[in-house]
């Protein structure tokens, strides 16, 4: 029997080269762009890995602000922020709200008393379904003026390196107007009485496509009243949230939305710097806190409080900061979702 | 199903050619997205979501391209585990391309996220908030990325291979052009 002549083809090395060389490349590029060769991109992973406690993180909470009380309310708005911005929620009328008021920590058993920052999350929802998310805090600015020196304002504070926080405010000497505020700002004894600021700028659009660079505080009807930490210190460690359990169910707390409206030249890319104080303000409705209720099973729970949920006649601006906020709260989000046990609602919770 | 066709039908290969590049466009700012907070994040985000819903509706589009026109026939001479491999691959891209946009939304919809295409454009809520459901969708998301990129690059192997060492024909089925060493 003769063998066929016709042979298998015998397989040449170009192009095996070619085929390892282009699925090569596809991979190196994939990688690259997923950071894997880039140790030192500031990434969410890192960024929202530094905000732990030396201890580790609160499981099952969010990994800062992490210790904080639902609320649901009202937004009424007056109609005057309509000249501003094209979004629903500023047509005259009234739209419901679920709201979180937090201490900025991330320890979620801190005591009250010692935690500098409140903070405020809102979600605003519109008929049509358009929402706008928000997180604000109620120092004056921001402690730094980008993302990277957040990162290494917390790898500061958790270095074991004396010489750390000098080397840090070194190279962001704008912390220190933070820790003026800090230092001498006063504290008071109620969320109710805070005035939260979103510090970042963002744009709002009006209805002829006009773009106006504004930032926003809600502002108290409460009137303040100042208290040493001393003071707070004898408090219980869960002061904050019992007092506006209480106050909120003797009659709803009200705070006005003022939107302030920049110049050119103003410093919109940089939340740690204020605007002048002669800037145009439009006060566009009222917030209404209406029912207080625990976090473990309360309505704001399982919302991630994204700065970057907007209604349109809402967008970003050159601010730094809201885009790195989205990318780690959603990070933070992911995490403790997954932890969801470590946190368990009461056997009768749960949404209604 | 097959057709006595030699290449797909010329809808088919544009389609083909279409999702490649927004299929390879979806995964690398997937992984792009996850792994920064500049404000290029948002950015990609913002392309991700309308991007992932464009994908399904070609995907859906394709499915019954595929089976109007079918398919051309494989080699009569191709080794069966290869030509097994080339017929289980299409089964799972197409698993894949209309599974991941789905999971996608399901997983913004478990996390209370409104799911924003264009402008107020959104789409509706297709699962009630769930932080377990979530966990389970981010993740099967996040692995069936890496997977489906992984089959691609086997896929460009595959492609490459038949064209350079077996020259046998698949790679023209689906060419965008006729190249001049096509059997016939």
């Amino acid at each position: 029997m003769l063998q066929s002549p016709a042979s298998p083809k015998p397989i040449r090395p170009g192009p095996l080269v070619v085929i390892a060389a282009v699925i090569g490349v596809a991979a190196i590029a994939f990688a690259y762009t997923a950071g894997w060769l880039s140790p030192h991109r500031l990434t969410p992973k890192k960024l929202v890995a530094a905000l732990a406690p030396p201890g580790g993180p609160s499981l099952g909470h969010r990994r800062n602000h992490a210790k904080g009380i639902c609320f649901t309310g009202i937004f009424e708005a007056n109609g005057e922020g309509s000249a501003l911005s094209k979004a629903p929620v500023f047509v005259r009328g009234q739209y419901p709200v679920v709201g979180r008021f937090n201490l900025a920590t991330a320890d979620a058993n801190a005591a009250d008393a010692m935690v500098r920052v409140r903070g405020l999350g809102i979600s605003i929802t519109t008929p049509g379904g358009q929402e706008w998310r928000s997180a604000m805090i109620d120092a004056p600015i921001f402690p730094v003026s980008t993302p990277q020196g957040f990162y290494a304002l917390l790898t500061a504070s958790a270095s074991k390196d004396p010489n750390a926080m000098k080397n840090f405010i070194g190279a962001h000497p704008e912390f220190l107007t933070f820790v003026g505020w800090a230092k001498t700002g006063a504290w008071t004894g109620s969320y109710a009485e805070e005035r939260y600021n979103s510090l970042d700028s963002f744009v709002f659009v009006d209805g002829s496509g006009t773009r106006h660079t504004i930032r926003w505080s809600f502002i108290p009807a409460a009137q303040p009243v100042a208290i040493s930490p001393e003071e707070l210190a004898k408090r219980g460690p869960d002061f904050l949230e019992q007092e506006i359990t209480q106050r909120v169910a003797a009659g709803p707390q009200h705070w006005s939305l003022v939107i302030t409206v920049a110049d050119p030249g103003d410093p919109t890319a940089d939340p740690n710097k204020a605007w002048p104080e002669d800037r145009r303000t439009v006060n566009v409705g009222t917030l209404t806190v209406q029912q207080i209720e625990p976090e473990r099973d309360g309505p704001c729970r399982d919302i991630n409080f994204d700065p970057t949920v907007l209604p349109s006649g809402i967008t970003t601006s050159d601010d730094p900061f809201p885009a790195a906020r989205s990318a780690a709260y959603s990070r933070s989000y992911n995490s403790r979702t997954a932890e969801a046990s470590y946190y368990p609602r009461t056997a009768t919770g749960g949404k209604q | 199903m097959t057709t006595s066709r030699t290449r797909f039908a010329a809808p088919q290969r544009l389609l083909h050619w279409l999702m490649a590049v927004c299929i390879l466009s979806m995964l690398f700012i997937g992984v792009g997205m996850v792994s920064t907070v500049a404000p290029k994040y948002l950015t990609l985000v913002q392309i991700h979501k309308p991007l992932g819903i464009a994908i399904l509706v070609l995907a859906l589009i394709r499915l019954a391209l595929r089976l109007y026109y079918g398919a051309p026939a494989l080699p009569a001479d191709l080794p069966a585990p290869i030509k097994l491999a080339a017929e289980l691959s299409q089964y799972i891209f197409y698993a894949l391309m209309i599974a991941m946009p789905l999971i996608g939304w399901a997983m913004l919809s478990a996390a209370e996220y409104p799911v924003v295409l264009f402008g107020g454009v959104h789409l509706p809520s297709i699962l009630p908030v769930s932080p377990g459901l979530h966990t389970l969708l981010w993740r099967t998301h996040h692995y069936l990325a890496l997977a489906f990129f992984g089959l691609i690059l086997m896929h460009f192997g595959a492609m490459l291979f038949h064209k350079l060492i077996r020259n046998d024909g698949i790679f023209e089925t689906m060419a965008p052009v006729l190249t001049h060493d096509q059997p016939e």
